[in-house]
């Protein structure tokens, strides 16, 4: 009896580990499916190269955010050179495993409710921008637009924390929602 | 019994922790100097620096472009990513420690930054030169 209850604390243990290493590392359906966290939003991103590489100039995309094909576009070598209008070239041995990366936590590859949500709405599409996605459009249609180009503090949709203040955390529940010189956004 | 599940415990944390490194070449700014003194002609030149980094260049936007741009006014202050609107932190290595340790990151700012701005790479005079300048700073 003993034992049997030390194997139930051992494997509960292991459970344990694996739901918190989700947001890391998804593992597959199963750590997915045993995981304790709410699997709400989209996998944040984990990964010092990513955030140092990506994140210098622009925020963080989570790599949830677009399909596979989308990121083996964007990051293809000839690409980076006119990263929208930016030179973002990477040396193939930081270039390789970047996209890498992004093609592990893809949205294609998630399990992430929104990152499910930007596939079944994407019906094949591989776009270059989030902003292009169907669902990501759809979501932010009831914002009337002076709360975003003539807003100096927002511009454009792309500045996904102008306005989420949870975003960096992968999280962009209407609750987190703040839009400068607006306030919290309800519904 | 136990320790077989103790080891698959262990296992698994170890396995969660393999993220990507960045490879880094640890540098200094008098070594970076000596670096690319191998590829230029004449000694570096902290004027002829200044005069780069402030030296304009139309680009096809229409727009001018110079190091400014980005980086600001003055070079102990933090800059702002002229489009994603991005923190850049400051350039002088007085304030900024950070600045210059890293040869890898120094040549790949160098190789994106020269190509945007005056639509080509910058030669090792140039980047010596500039360097010479921030070095002041």
């Amino acid at each position: 009896m003993k034992i049997y209850r030390l194997h139930t604390l051992v494997l509960l243990l292991l459970l344990a580990g694996t739901a918190g290493q989700a947001g890391a590392d998804e593992g597959g359906f199963y750590s997915w499916l045993l995981s304790v966290e709410r699997k709400g939003e989209v996998a944040p991103v984990n990964d010092e190269v990513y955030k140092e590489e990506c994140g210098s100039c622009h925020f963080v995309y989570q790599p949830g955010l677009l399909p596979a094909a989308s990121w083996r576009k964007l990051l293809a070598a000839k690409a980076l050179e006119d990263h929208f209008g930016e030179n973002a070239e990477l040396d193939e041995d930081v270039r390789r495993p970047l996209l890498a990366l992004l093609e592990k936590h893809a949205a294609d590859q998630s399990y992430y409710k929104r990152s499910r949500k930007i596939m079944a709405s994407l019906k094949g599409a591989t776009p270059l921008r989030i902003t292009e996605v169907p669902y990501i459009r759809r979501k932010h249609d009831e914002i009337p637009e002076r709360l975003i180009k003539p807003n100096a503090k927002v511009k454009s949709l792309s500045y996904c924390d102008a306005c989420h203040q949870q975003a960096d955390k992968g999280s962009y529940d209407d609750d987190t929602v703040s839009i400068p010189g607006h306030g919290d956004w309800t519904w | 019994m136990r320790h077989i599940l103790l080891m698959v415990c262990m296992a698994m944390l170890m396995t969660s922790v393999t993220t990507a490194v960045a490879a880094k070449i640890p540098t200094s700014l008098p070594e970076l100097l000596e670096f690319y003194s191998a590829e230029s002609n004449q000694p570096f030149d902290a004027e002829r620096g200044k005069e780069f980094w402030l030296k304009k260049t139309p680009a096809d936007d229409g727009k001018m472009r110079d190091c400014t741009v980005c980086h600001g006014e003055k070079l102990t202050d933090s800059g702002k990513h002229v489009k994603t609107g991005k923190v850049i932190d400051p350039m002088a290595p007085s304030v900024n420690k950070e600045r210059y340790t890293d040869r890898k990151k120094v040549e790949k700012w160098f190789k994106r930054n020269c190509k945007w701005t005056i639509g080509r790479e910058c030669t090792a005079q140039e980047k010596g030169d500039v360097l010479k300048y921030l070095s002041l700073h």
